[in-house]
């Protein structure tokens, strides 16, 4: 459980920020310049509240009305950076036992074998950072935070750096951490696509402000967030299980509460929980279904609320049956389809608009 | 073949550099953190300070540490009593050539500690590194070859020190009458311009050795990868 409810002062820019989160990984989202850096630094004990409370599982780190400030070293934050700043005098190896020789043994709650095993770092070990790749130092990097033991995990950006198979490889190792140490993430991005695929819940942040907090989902299909999470990012979350695989075609069905939804083959078990984002541009609305068209996915919806106009733009928010989806149309073709609230529209996706970037594995 | 007295003339030359620069080291350092890493008010002059021994006159400085630790002035009288004495020995040679080393010394160190990336300090903070611990074990470790160039500097000036070592603890054979003091009595006395020379040989050797040595100490010990 993570408390936050402080304000910092950076010269001009104020970030006053409350949320809770109690969620495996919480995910810090906003623009670059929305305060994310600033509040897990703050969590860290980089940087100085000017007041407020921080607190992690009940143990306070912070609060300015009790005098409470813990040193960075006495906080048992792990911290991943933006470029993993390993110690560039020492091999990987000493790399990761700088912060487990700190560590009381009394304390440690997982051994280096364990973390070389599940991060790949065997082969890595005598190895100098300057000689290891983007994606590998950054393994390294959140070695070397975890066998310090501590109780929350910051990252910081730990994908800007690298390109995109890079990635999808660091991606599965969070995943990975997520499932097999239990230990609380946070995950600062920018980037819509590693938040719902990581995180369960998201604290939503813009000009130094928390937006919107709460489940992933619930945050991303509130239209008013779609300005803050980018024109071409709007969308929205879809939380299902695949339903099973067409070897013929190659097509995963996902069933979700109110329906299903077929996608290009998945690689992913059946039964298994996935969440699936649809960008509001790949969605189409008519108000019959379609007779000849290449769509894959024709869901029955009504329209919940028309969104705010943006130039020809318009964001139309919908439901099908409880799940919210957002269509993002011109503004001519939703006067054209004389689309208010209550009307039933038939959604129609394609198949391969859903792709296996924009499917997370719950 | 260098003679016994030349010998024992370099001897003592190397003698009072190395414990000049050995014993202003540690201050150099802690120097060189406060002004690379702290903000305080005063830093300006302390910065001034600190470079006083640059550009004020070596004699100017000799004449000070006169003062200031002959044995009549107030900070010799106080450490006579602890068995340290500066006037009229090698130590005060020693003393008086860490002091004109110690603002090269300062420079280079603090250039090393102002080019280690300040989050790597954080880093290791985080990782439950307290700020001593973090200083030797991140920050002075990435500023070793800085380390190494500012005490050779220091080392080398202070083999070459003559205004302030000739002023302070004066010219006394086997005493205080470092390389450069010798040169100075030979080419003062007629005739003896042969033995200026030799002790001038000698002296560019020593320099171009201590040259030698500290390339090869920051090449052998720098932790930096040579192909990073």
């Amino acid at each position: 459980m993570l408390e936050v409810d402080v304000a910092i002062r950076r010269g001009a820019f104020v970030v006053e920020a409350a949320f809770t989160a109690d969620a495996p990984i919480v995910a810090l989202f906003g623009r670059s310049g929305s305060g994310k850096s600033t509040l897990v630094n703050a969590i860290a004990g980089i940087v100085r509240p000017e007041r407020g409370r921080i607190a992690v599982g009940g143990r306070t780190l912070f609060d300015s009305a009790l005098g409470i400030d813990l040193a960075p070293e006495s906080r048992r934050v792990g911290y991943v950076f933006q470029d993993a700043l390993l110690f560039p005098h020492m091999s990987v190896a000493a790399n990761l036992a700088y912060g487990e020789r700190l560590t009381p043994p009394a304390e440690r709650f997982v051994e280096r074998d364990r973390v070389v095993a599940l991060l790949d770092l065997g082969k890595l070990l005598e190895r100098r950072p300057a000689s290891l790749s983007g994606g590998e130092r950054q393994r390294a990097a959140i070695g070397r935070a975890l066998l310090a033991s501590p109780r929350i995990l910051l990252m910081d950006e730990p994908l800007a750096s690298l390109d995109a198979p890079r990635k999808a490889e660091i991606l599965a190792y969070v995943e990975l951490l997520r499932d097999e140490l239990g230990l609380p993430i946070v995950y600062v991005s920018h980037a819509l696509e590693e938040v719902t695929r990581l995180a369960d819940s998201m604290v939503l942040l813009a000009d130094g402000r928390v937006l919107a907090q709460g489940g992933v989902a619930e945050v991303l299909a509130r239209a008013e967030m779609q300005a803050h999470t980018g024109r071409f990012e709007a969308g929205a979350v879809i939380e299902a299980r695949v339903a099973r695989h067409d070897e013929r075609t190659g097509l995963t069905s996902l069933a979700f509460a109110d329906g299903e939804l077929v996608v290009a083959n998945l690689d992913a078990l059946p039964g298994e929980p996935v969440r699936a984002r649809i960008r509001s541009r790949d969605v189409a609305l008519a108000l019959e279904v379609p007779r000849a068209a290449s769509f894959q996915n024709v869901l029955e919806a009504v329209v919940e609320s028309i969104g705010e106009e943006f130039g020809a733009i318009v964001d139309v928010n919908l439901r099908v049956g409880a799940t919210p989806l957002v269509a993002r149309l011109t503004r001519a073709s939703a006067q054209r389809l004389a689309l208010a609230p209550g009307r039933k529209v038939y959604a129609l996706v394609k198949a391969i608009a859903i792709d296996r970037r924009s499917v997370g594995y719950a | 073949m260098p003679t016994r007295e030349e010998l024992e003339v370099v001897a003592l030359s190397l003698k009072v550099a190395f414990w000049g620069v050995a014993a202003s080291l540690p201050f150099a350092v802690a120097t060189a953190f406060v002004l690379a890493r702290k903000r305080f008010p005063g830093k300006t002059l302390f910065d001034a300070a600190v470079h006083l021994p640059l550009v004020l006159p070596p004699v100017v400085v000799g004449f000070a540490l006169l003062v200031l630790f002959g044995r009549n002035g107030p900070l010799g009288r106080l450490l006579e009593p602890l068995g340290i004495v500066f006037a009229f020995r090698w130590t005060g040679a020693a003393l008086a050539a860490g002091i004109m080393g110690f603002p090269l010394m300062v420079r280079a160190i603090r250039l090393a500690i102002d080019a280690v990336d300040r989050r790597l300090e954080l880093a290791a903070r985080t990782l439950g590194a307290r700020r001593m611990r973090v200083f030797f074990t991140v920050t002075l470790p990435l500023a070793w070859p800085g380390l190494v160039t500012g005490a050779l500097l220091a080392f080398a000036r202070a083999l070459g020190e003559f205004g302030a070592t000739i002023t302070f603890v004066s010219n006394i054979p086997g005493e205080t009458r470092t390389l450069p003091l010798a040169i100075y009595t030979f080419t003062q006395s007629p005739g003896q311009d042969a033995m200026a020379l030799r002790f001038s040989v000698l002296s560019v050797l020593l320099s171009l050795a201590a040259l030698a040595i500290s390339e090869w100490l920051v090449r052998r010990t720098s932790p930096r990868p040579a192909d990073a």
